[in-house]
C-alpha cells in the first residue's frame, strides 16, 4: 500500500453520495488520486461519471461525504478549489462567436492572470496545441478536433495543479485521439500534473491511465493499478475487465435491481 | 480587467460584431413608425392630442430597448444550449459578478440601440424639446435598459431550453410592451387597464423617457425616475438570486 497522506493527494473523496429526489446518482464512493498521477475514471453511461466530476469541480454540491481537492473543500472553499483545478467538460464550451485568441483571454482574465503574464501564456498555450496560426478565427470556424484542442488550452491558462477531461477524445477521428494522448501524457510528464478523465475508449485508458477506477449505477465496483485489475478480474485487456465487471447489457435508464445483484455477485465472487 | 469587465466586453464585441443583427432589429421599430406614426396621426391630431409622432418616438425607443434587452438576457438560456455557460460558472469569479457583467453588457448594447432609434425617430420627423434633457433621457434609457436585460436573465435562469421561448414573448414582451403607454396616452383608460399600466415599470420607464424628450409626463420625472431606479435594482438582485442558483 502506498501512504495516502495528504500532502500528496492530489484528490481525496470520502463516501460521497449525490442524490437527484430520489434517484442515486452518486452511492457512497470514496478514493484517492496522488498528485501526478493519471487516473482514469471509467464506467458506461449514466453511472454516475460526470455527476461526480461536477461535485469535484464545484458545480454540484454533494448530498452526503467530503471532498478535497488540492487539499480545498470544493463547497467552502470554493473559489481556491476553482483556482487549482482546470476542466475540459464533455460538451464544447467555447464561445463560437469570438475569435480563439478572445476565448483564451477571456478565460485568463476570469482567472486573475496579470495582464503582463497574458499574452506570452496564451502564445505558449496556442502553440502547444498547434492553433497559434487560428488565433484571429472564429471559433466557429473550428472542426471539432481543433475545438477541443482550444479547450485543452484553454483549461491549461492559470496553470491548474489537476486538470479534469470528461471523455477528451469523444467523437475525434484516431489521428486527433493520438495527438491529444501525446498532449496530456507530456502535461503529466513535464509539468507534474494530475489528471483526472474519463473516457469509453478502454485500450486508450489502458495505455495511458496509472490508475483506474469503474464505476456503475454510481457504485465503485473496483479501483487499483491496470495490473491490478487485470490480476483481480483474470482478463487480458481493460476492455474484457470493464466488461466483466459491468455486463454486457446496453444501458438506456437505470438497470434491473436483478442486474445490479449480478454486478455485486460478481465482485464478491471475486473477492 | 476583472470578470465584471470581461463580461461586459463580451457583449459589446458580439453586438458590434452582428451589425447586420443590429440593422435587422430596426425593422420593427421603423415598421411602428411609418404605420402607426402616420397612420393614427391625423385621428390623433383631430382628438386634440397634437403631433402622435412625437408622442409615439419615445414608446418605440423604448420598444427596442425592451426587446434588444430582454434578448440579451434570454442569451443566458444560449450559452446553457452552447456550453459556454460552464466556462464562465466554474471560474473563481462569483456569480453576482457574472450575472452583473452580462446584465451591464446587455444593457450597454439596449441603450445603443436605443440610441439608434432615437436618429432613426428623428428621421421621421421627431424633434426632442431641449438638448439639455438629452442627457437624462439616456438615463432613463439605461435605466430601462438594466432593468429588462435583469429580468430577462431572471427568467431565463429558470429556463432549460429554447422552448420557452415564444411563450416569454406572447405573455412577458408582448403585454409590457402594449400595456405601457408607449403607444396611447395613460390618461382616461378603463379601470383595468388603468391598474395594469400602472404595475407595469415599463410605463414609468416610457413616461420618463417621454417626459425627458418631449416635456410631457404623466406620472412626473421624479418619480418615474424614483419607481424605475428602485425597481431596476429590485430586479436586479432577483437577476442575481435566480442566476446564482443555476445547476448545469
Amino acid at each position: 500500500m502506498k501512504q495516502n497522506s495528504s500532502e500528496t493527494l492530489a484528490i481525496s473523496v470520502k463516501n460521497l453520495t449525490k442524490k437527484f429526489k430520489e434517484f442515486v446518482a452518486v452511492d457512497n464512493i470514496s478514493f484517492n488520486v496522488q498528485q501526478g498521477e493519471i487516473f482514469a475514471f471509467l464506467g458506461p453511461n449514466g453511472a454516475g461519471k460526470t455527476t461526480t466530476i461536477k461535485m469535484l469541480t464545484t458545480l454540484l454540491h454533494p448530498t452526503i461525504g467530503t471532498l478535497h481537492v488540492n487539499n480545498f473543500d470544493p463547497i467552502h472553499q470554493q473559489e481556491d478549489a476553482r483556482k487549482s483545478f482546470g476542466i475540459v467538460f464533455q460538451d464544447p464550451s467555447l464561445d463560437d462567436e469570438l475569435t480563439a485568441y478572445e476565448n483564451m483571454e477571456f478565460h485568463a482574465v476570469l482567472y486573475h492572470i496579470p495582464k503582463k503574464l497574458r499574452a506570452e501564456r496564451i502564445q505558449y498555450l496556442l502553440n502547444f496545441v498547434g492553433l497559434w496560426d487560428r488565433k484571429k478565427d472564429f471559433v466557429k470556424t473550428f472542426s471539432g478536433g481543433m475545438k477541443r484542442r482550444l479547450e485543452i488550452a484553454r483549461g491549461l491558462v492559470h496553470h491548474p495543479k489537476i486538470l479534469f477531461l470528461d471523455e477528451p477524445t469523444l467523437g475525434l477521428d484516431p489521428q486527433t485521439r493520438n495527438h491529444h494522448w501525446t498532449y496530456i501524457k507530456e502535461l503529466n510528464k513535464n509539468e507534474k500534473m494530475t489528471i483526472f478523465l474519463t473516457t469509453h475508449y478502454m485500450e486508450e485508458a489502458q495505455k495511458i491511465a496509472d490508475k483506474v477506477a469503474i464505476i456503475d449505477h454510481g457504485k465503485l465496483l473496483t479501483q487499483g493499478s491496470v495490473k491490478e485489475l487485470l490480476h483481480n478480474t483474470q482478463t487480458k485487456t481493460l476492455e474484457e475487465a470493464f466488461l466483466k465487471l459491468t455486463g454486457n447489457s446496453i444501458r438506456e435508464e437505470h438497470s434491473s435491481a436483478k442486474e445490479r445483484m449480478r454486478t455485486a455477485n460478481k465482485i464478491w465472487g471475486r473477492k | 480587467m476583472n470578470g465584471l469587465g470581461i463580461m461586459w466586453l463580451r457583449q459589446i464585441k458580439k453586438y458590434w460584431r452582428s451589425r447586420s443583427r443590429m440593422i435587422g432589429s430596426l425593422g420593427q421599430p421603423l415598421l411602428f413608425l411609418i404605420a402607426l406614426g402616420f397612420g393614427f396621426a391625423p385621428i390623433y391630431q383631430k382628438a386634440g392630442g397634437g403631433n402622435y409622432m412625437q408622442f409615439l418616438a419615445p414608446g418605440v425607443i423604448a420598444m427596442s430597448i425592451l426587446f434588444t434587452a430582454m434578448f440579451a438576457g434570454i442569451e443566458v438560456i444560449w450559452d446553457r444550449q452552447f456550453g459556454f455557460l460552464k466556462e464562465t460558472l466554474v471560474a473563481p469569479v462569483s456569480r453576482t459578478e457574472i450575472m452583473l457583467g452580462r446584465t451591464l453588457g446587455g444593457a450597454t448594447v439596449a441603450t445603443l440601440q436605443g440610441i439608434v432609434v432615437f436618429f432613426l425617430c428623428l428621421f421621421f420627423g421627431f424633434r426632442p424639446a431641449s438638448i439639455i434633457h438629452l442627457f437624462f433621457a439616456f438615463i432613463f434609457m439605461f435605466l430601462i435598459a438594466t432593468l429588462f436585460t435583469a429580468l430577462g436573465t431572471a427568467v431565463a435562469s429558470q429556463m432549460e431550453d429554447m422552448q420557452a421561448f415564444p411563450i416569454i414573448m406572447n405573455f412577458l414582451i408582448m403585454p409590457l410592451f402594449f400595456l405601457s403607454g408607449a403607444l396611447f396616452p395613460l390618461e382616461g383608460l378603463p379601470t383595468i387597464i388603468y391598474y395594469l399600466t400602472r404595475l407595469n415599470p415599463l410605463s414609468y420607464g416610457v413616461d420618463g423617457l417621454r417626459g425627458t424628450l418631449t416635456g410631457l409626463t404623466s406620472f412626473g420625472l421624479f418619480s418615474d425616475l424614483l419607481i424605475l431606479t428602485t425597481i431596476t435594482l429590485l430586479i436586479t438582485f432577483i437577476g442575481a438570486y435566480s442566476f446564482s442558483k443555476i445547476e448545469i
